[in-house]
């Protein structure tokens, strides 16, 4: 069995200066920083409120496709996590 | 102070325009140490008696989370003039508020940080007037410019993300590499480099702040410089006056859609300069509940949407892009609050706008007709309030 690559082991956790809430009036997760508001869809909230920094992606992964019964999202929560790291909304 | 101004509130970041009222600005005071020539303040701000008592701030804040609010400015004035700002600071942080201290730093003493940590603040803006310690304390007609410093550093030691404000304007905007140097140097995550928009004391000073289209071409190309040498160190944000625009702003993302300000006394406000216009009643929270506020009170109704739009808004393809523009720039420069923006070149009335900008291209040395400076202070306020004619009884 191949080690699962790099990006699959980290442990992302919500990036400094960053909150992550859940907004019942909203009904959606949102991100929280100086003065503004990102309002994440169902899936970024699903994935960005298991990155705890305890997790890694690989974990994170499987949460997922067991927490909806589905396979194959390997691809689409890199994609996720690539994006957000790219906002400073997550950290390694 | 300066809060943060319409267009300099991320509202682009804020995608959730679901018509509930996402951000309180509770502005708790007009008292202020500063004299700054644009303060936002209304000119009449010293009539202003009998500020909201704590607990009917925290009553508010309760509403206002109720309703949806997640974002809270404390703001004023200065807020740290108010003694129980950590207790507002704790509440609204046990609601779930993201909470934001907006403060010139005067009062911030390293037994108020640490009280506002326990509070759970998460974040400071604080402004500056310019980088170096002769303008930063002529505009601000005060002598803090290392207070400033010391206040920067100590919100850095208690890791709190700190956004730089700068007002930019016609006598600061040559010196915004050094602006900009300030900020890298202090630690800053945010720079607002917010030019002034010409509302209250700054619409009285707009002879002195505008700045000519050179001098905006060359800070602009100089901000952009420094990002690209910077990376994302520290994100800047440069807001160009409108008046240099042929299009309004979509002003504090729609009237009545985002936005709440609560004034020190009580009244609710969709933007913090609307109590200027004539013809409306805003409600005070004191004779009624938030929720009432927003969705019926004429004051937060009048200008929703686009029923309220006259020629060329009425027919306008745009309208829903800038919504007409400001309501408060509107009334300034036009005299009715329902006209369309000026700012927009499809106005009829777009020459007030256009004389201010030729104006401005004219060296100093040629403007002579301009009045002097206006600090911001209580005997200037009545002052103008007197000169405007109006009478003090229409304030409580």
């Amino acid at each position: 069995m191949s080690q699962p690559p790099e990006a699959l082991q980290t442990r992302p956790r919500v990036g400094t200066g960053f909150r992550l809430q859940w907004e019942p009036a909203q009904q959606s997760w949102v991100l929280l920083f100086p003065e503004g508001m990102v309002k994440l869809n169902g899936s970024a909230g699903e994935i960005m409120k298991r990155c705890d920094g305890e997790r890694s992606v690989d974990q994170i992964v499987a949460d997922l496709e067991g927490s909806f019964g589905v396979q194959g999202l390997q691809g689409d929560v890199l994609a996720f996590l690539d994006l957000a790291r790219g906002k400073h909304w997550i950290e390694d | 102070m300066e809060a943060p101004q319409p267009s300099t509130m991320q509202a682009s970041a804020m995608t959730a325009t679901n018509g509930t009222p996402l951000w309180l600005l509770a502005e708790l005071t007009y008292r202020c140490p500063l004299h700054c020539v644009y303060c936002y303040n209304p000119v009449d701000f010293a009539l202003t008696e009998r500020e909201l008592a704590t607990d009917e701030w925290v009553r508010v804040l309760r509403e206002a989370r109720a309703l949806g609010s997640v974002q809270c400015g404390f703001s004023g004035g200065e807020p740290m003039m108010r003694e129980d700002l950590e207790v507002l600071v704790a509440e609204a942080h046990r609601l779930g508020y993201y909470t934001n201290l907006l403060t010139s730093g005067v009062g911030l003493t390293e037994e108020r940080a640490a009280r506002l940590k326990e509070a759970g603040l998460d974040h400071i803006q604080l402004s500056f007037q310019d980088s170096t310690r002769e303008m930063n304390d002529f505009l601000s007609h005060t002598k803090t410019f290392e207070l400033k410093q010391r206040v920067a550093r100590m919100i850095k030691a208690n890791g709190w993300p700190m956004v730089l404000n700068v007002v930019i304007h016609r006598m600061n905007v040559d010196f915004i590499d050094k602006i900009i140097e300030m900020a890298v140097q202090l630690g800053a995550d945010y720079l607002e480099l917010a030019n002034s928009q010409y509302y209250s004391f700054a619409h009285v000073n707009r002879d002195h702040l505008l700045p000519s289209r050179e001098q905006l071409q060359r800070a602009e190309r100089v901000t952009n410089e420094y990002r690209a040498r910077l990376g994302d160190k520290i994100r800047m944000f440069f807001v160009v006056p409108d008046f240099y625009e042929n299009r309004p702003k979509k002003c504090m993302n729609g009237w009545g859609n985002v936005f709440l300000t609560i004034t020190p006394d009580g009244t609710a406000l969709p933007c913090h300069t609307a109590k200027m216009l004539p013809g409306l009643t805003f409600p005070n929270v004191r004779d009624l509940d938030v929720r009432s506020i927003w969705y019926e009170s004429d004051g937060f109704n009048r200008f929703r949407g686009t029923g309220w739009m006259k020629e060329p808004c009425r027919s306008c393809p745009e309208q829903l892009k800038d919504l007409g523009g400001c309501r408060c720039q509107a009334y300034l420069l036009t005299g009715d609050p329902a006209n369309a923006d000026p700012v927009c070149d499809k106005s009829p009335l777009h020459g007030v706008v256009t004389a201010a900008v030729e104006k401005a291209q004219r060296p100093d040395r040629e403007r002579t007709s301009v009045h002097p400076l206006v600090f911001r202070d209580p005997m200037q306020s009545r002052r103008l309030t007197e000169a405007a004619g109006v009478p003090a009884a229409a304030h409580r």
